[in-house]
């Protein structure tokens, strides 16, 4: 009854927080604010991925914005370049930044811990200078301009709701696949490659081959996230690759809380409002955004979400306690 | 008659320092086999080239006939190879139940599946009750594992390794760091464990382990000093020279 209660409460909480984002556009008002609804969920999608990674495998990685610029990248000169449509531009870049995912796992995945974080330093960087030094291709510093949207079923995604509604859409499909995914036997086998991988293969298991799994599934969703971004931004430069890009999201999935479903979902939209809207009142607003990282580091160690779950349960067992000391009183009292 | 464990000329070295030297080791079906020796003899090390940890630098190991030298750890359970380690390894933040349920799934096709839940693999949760009921945990199945004593996390490795329907069980002390109730309660369940499966064990209580074992082999500087039944390992003057000390 109590665990019925819970799964309610939990179902009801998710459909509530999906009807206020699918209105976003019919509350929020302007423009601006339905961008940043859309630039939230892309740097959902790609902390989600980045998720997978560090909170599910236990494997942090600063190479990960490359996935993200690698898939952008390669849709952008398709159609840029070959005058390929939007639809089979988008999914070879999902299947080469995938297949690249999958390669380069072979090479991360021989170490883990910083050896791991350290190559995929490496591989970001490799990617970064590519794109910086082979200007006949990616534009150089200049990037590749005039990426245009999709127009599924002939809806007009320049329309500021109509892409937020997109965006929305694929970020649900892809959440929903993630959550599926964590909760099975597979995602039970890889939390478990996380906590004591020695044990794991002594069980049986295939350490290196599920996170190479994990790697290569991580770097799909992350190059599901670099088309939303080329979309959005309808521009890429090899910014959208770099360390300090890697970084970010990094700091989105640690401030949110790694290994959860809605942590990366709200580090994202802490981010990217901080940037967006604070840097509308304060000059300094890179260092703000450093002082609520230190407040969630030492406040919440394991980041918002599970932060907020744990004061939640205090209050409920705080509450239970003064409740059940007030029914004793009165049935001591004559 | 095909032994369960055969070990030949196994050498094993870190940088200069040669931890076993040339061991050479059979075990019998059903046997249940003691390794002994003083700190530093190499018996975890060699429990951990026997489980694939780490890799030999030269010799062989079969199990029931098949040579695993050159085969992962995880090749090697699914060969039938179980073991508990000395300092406890288990998943701290999930519940007894769960810990098991991971063992069961190492073994199953069912951990490559992509969708579903734990939760809703029935058959996986009967069979991980009666592994924790057979160790005398069922009543905790749904704790948490910070939520248990020392001996039942012990009892709890048990658990997962049997769980496992092991041909071949490693068990390296599995009595160290328990009181004596929780010593008796470990003994029995050991001695409870059907003679299909093979144990191998370190274990310093003599009392318990010279009970327990058909046969012993004494291990010193990575090297076999002697091996054989209870008596000719005890009587052997070796046996009280290196370990017994009496």
């Amino acid at each position: 009854m109590k665990d019925g209660g819970k799964f309610v409460v939990k179902w009801a909480a998710l459909t509530l927080l999906i009807l206020v984002l699918a209105t976003l556009p019919l509350w929020a008002g302007r423009d601006y604010a339905i961008n940043i609804g859309s630039q939230v969920l892309i740097a959902a999608l790609f902390a989600l991925s980045l998720n997978l990674l560090v909170g599910y495998a236990g494997l942090t990685s600063l190479g990960h914005a490359g996935f993200l610029g690698m898939a952008a990248y390669t849709s952008a000169w398709l159609m840029l370049q070959l005058q390929w449509g939007q639809l089979p531009a988008a999914a070879l870049a999902l299947g080469i930044t995938t297949a690249m995912a999958a390669l380069f796992g072979l090479i991360a995945l021989r170490a883990s811990g910083v050896g791991f974080l350290m190559i995929t330093l490496a591989f970001g960087q490799i990617l970064w200078g590519i794109a910086y030094r082979w200007a006949g291709v990616t534009g150089g510093d200049n990037g590749l301009s005039g990426i245009l949207r999709p127009a599924p079923f002939g809806i007009d995604l320049n329309d500021a709701s109509h892409f937020y509604c997109f965006v929305l859409l694929v970020f649900l499909i892809v959440w929903a696949m993630i959550a599926v995914w964590v909760r099975s036997p597979f995602g039970a086998s890889i939390r478990g490659t996380r906590d004591q991988p020695r044990r794991m293969r002594t069980l049986g298991y295939n350490v290196w081959l599920i996170r190479w799994i994990t790697f290569t599934a991580s770097g799909f969703v992350g190059a599901v996230a670099g088309l939303m971004y080329g979309y959005y931004q309808q521009f890429i430069s090899p910014h959208s690759l770099s360390l300090a890009n890697s970084a970010e999201m990094l700091l989105m999935v640690i401030a949110g809380g790694p290994g959860t479903l809605l942590g990366p979902v709200v580090g994202a939209a802490l981010v990217v409002l901080l940037k967006n809207v604070a840097s509308g009142y304060v000059d300094r607003w890179i260092t703000l955004l450093g002082c609520v990282f230190l407040l969630i580091v030492l406040f919440v160690p394991n980041g918002i979400v599970p932060g907020v779950a744990q004061l939640w349960q205090r209050l409920r067992a705080r509450r239970a306690a003064v409740t059940s000391s007030t029914s004793r009183s009165a049935v001591e009292a004559p | 008659m095909t032994a369960a464990l055969q070990i030949t000329k196994l050498v094993k070295a870190f940088g200069g320092l040669q931890v076993t030297r040339g061991v050479d080791l059979s075990v019998a079906p059903g046997e249940r086999h003691l390794l002994i020796g003083p700190n530093g003899a190499g018996k975890t090390t060699l429990f951990n080239l026997i489980a694939g940890d780490i890799g030999a630098d030269s010799g062989s190991i079969s199990v029931f006939g098949r040579d695993v030298s050159r085969a992962s750890t995880a090749a090697r359970a699914q060969l039938g190879v179980a073991r508990t380690f000395q300092i406890v390894t288990l998943f701290g933040n999930d519940t007894l139940l769960h810990n098991v349920q991971l063992a069961l799934l190492g073994k199953s096709p069912l951990r490559w599946r992509p969708w579903g839940s734990l939760s809703a693999e029935h058959a996986l949760i009967e069979r991980a009750h009666a592994a924790l009921a057979a160790v005398g945990l069922a009543h905790k199945a749904h704790l948490s594992l910070q939520q248990t004593s020392y001996g039942e996390k012990r009892r709890l490795e048990i658990a997962m390794a049997l769980a496992q329907d092991p041909q071949l069980l490693l068990l390296d002390e599995p009595l160290a760091g328990l009181s004596a109730e929780e010593r008796d309660t470990i003994h029995t369940l050991l001695g409870n464990i059907d003679r299909s499966v093979t144990i191998l064990m370190i274990e310093h209580d003599m009392e318990f382990a010279l009970a327990f074992a058909d046969r012993i082999t004494l291990l010193h500087y990575g090297e076999v000093i002697t091996a054989g039944t209870r008596a000719e390992v005890v009587d052997d003057p070796r046996t009280r020279e290196i370990y017994l000390g009496h």
